[in-house]
């Protein structure tokens, strides 16, 4: 009794959130009824026994999904009312497609139901006497392992390319380039003063590299190309500082 | 239908709920379609809506292949959130704008 009527609670409220996703005026409030959406589908979950899923939807979704969906919106300034603006155009067209869709799956669903040999042709059971996690991760460790492992990989490719897609280097920032570095030789790096005697800091002046970078830096400031042979000139340059400055 | 599982509530029931998820989801697709972030949340909703059938039909038939299946759902799902949030982003960056109608650079 107490589980019906969270079902059709947790339904009414799951298919309102929905409808406010798709309608709301503002993205941040449709981001803020998808999360509502998802916290309701949850307790549909564990109402049909799906625990371990219920738990995966919060922590996945609300915790990930959404603060990514609400972190994009609010990142972009994007005039979201400009957006809107073919709305009333689109009603019709989408009602009636949503219209017809419906009906096709109420005929699909009205006129149909469950075979007697069904209850034969289950690929895994439900064991009794274990918890849906246990149940659950016995199934995925053993049957579905490769399929797992396969899900893994996809999550793996999918960060790597979220990165790869979002990555910007900076033109102006100061980083280490190794190959460079570790191509320097002692010739361009230490240079031998011929110093005579008795002569200090004040005679000779502090011997400084001559420093050619500049002018480089605003010729060719477009070439990317350029500006990374330019970084290593410069890290090399101050490699030649520091010598000096040593002895 | 079968009387199985541990549904409290029919079959019927979840299935319908999630007929009209989709159909709200699909009805969003055509609603919002200037404003890409709400085409990928229908998206999601309508992946949602497969799941909430997966589970329904997993409880109702006491296989929990479907439990496991929904599962690799949600890890695609998640995986195309990411994947085309960050493609919105880029979209943004070179274009500054996110209208979907704006969006013709392989239209020949």
């Amino acid at each position: 009794m107490i589980a019906t009527i969270a079902f059709y609670v947790f339904a009414v409220v799951l298919l309102v959130a929905a409808a406010m996703v798709v309608s709301s005026r503002n993205p941040v409030h449709s981001v803020l009824f998808l999360i509502l959406a998802f916290f309701n589908a949850a307790g549909l979950f564990l109402i049909a026994g799906a625990e371990f899923l219920a738990m995966i939807l919060m922590i996945v979704y609300v915790g990930a999904v959404a603060v990514l969906f609400l972190f994009v919106v609010m990142m972009l300034d994007v005039n979201f009312a400009e957006l809107r603006s073919g709305f009333q155009r689109y009603l019709p067209i989408g009602a009636t497609i949503g219209a017809v869709l419906f009906i096709e799956l109420v005929l699909v669903v009205g006129g149909w139901s469950i075979g007697p040999l069904s209850e034969g042709a289950r690929f895994a059971p439900t064991p009794a006497n274990v918890h849906n996690t246990a149940a659950l991760g016995r199934l995925i460790y053993t049957d579905y392992v490769f399929l797992f492992q396969a899900a893994g990989l996809v999550l793996l490719v999918a960060m790597i390319g979220a990165i790869v897609l979002t990555l910007r280097e900076r033109k102006s920032s100061r980083h280490q380039i190794i190959r460079l570095q570790n191509s320097r030789t002692v010739a361009e790096t230490l240079e031998m003063v011929p110093v005579s005697l008795g002569a200090n800091i004040n005679t000779l002046g502090i011997y400084r590299p001559k420093v050619t970078e500049p002018e480089e830096v605003l010729a060719d400031e477009s070439d990317s190309e350029a500006l990374l042979g330019h970084h290593g000139g410069g890290s090399g340059g101050a490699g030649a500082h520091h010598a000096p400055e040593v002895r | 239908m079968l009387a199985v599982g541990g549904l409290p509530v029919g079959l019927g029931h979840y299935l319908t709920v999630a007929a009209i998820l989709l159909v709200l989801g699909v009805f969003g697709i055509f609603l919002n379609r200037k404003n890409v972030i709400i085409i990928l949340m229908s998206i999601e909703l309508i992946l949602l809506s497969v799941n909430l059938n997966l589970v329904a039909f997993s409880a109702a038939l006491g296989d929990l292949v479907g439990q496991v299946f929904a599962m690799f759902v949600l890890t695609v799902a998640a995986a195309e959130a990411a994947i085309g949030l960050a493609v919105v982003v880029v979209y943004f960056r070179n274009r500054g704008s996110i209208q979907v109608e704006d969006v013709n650079l392989m239209k020949g």
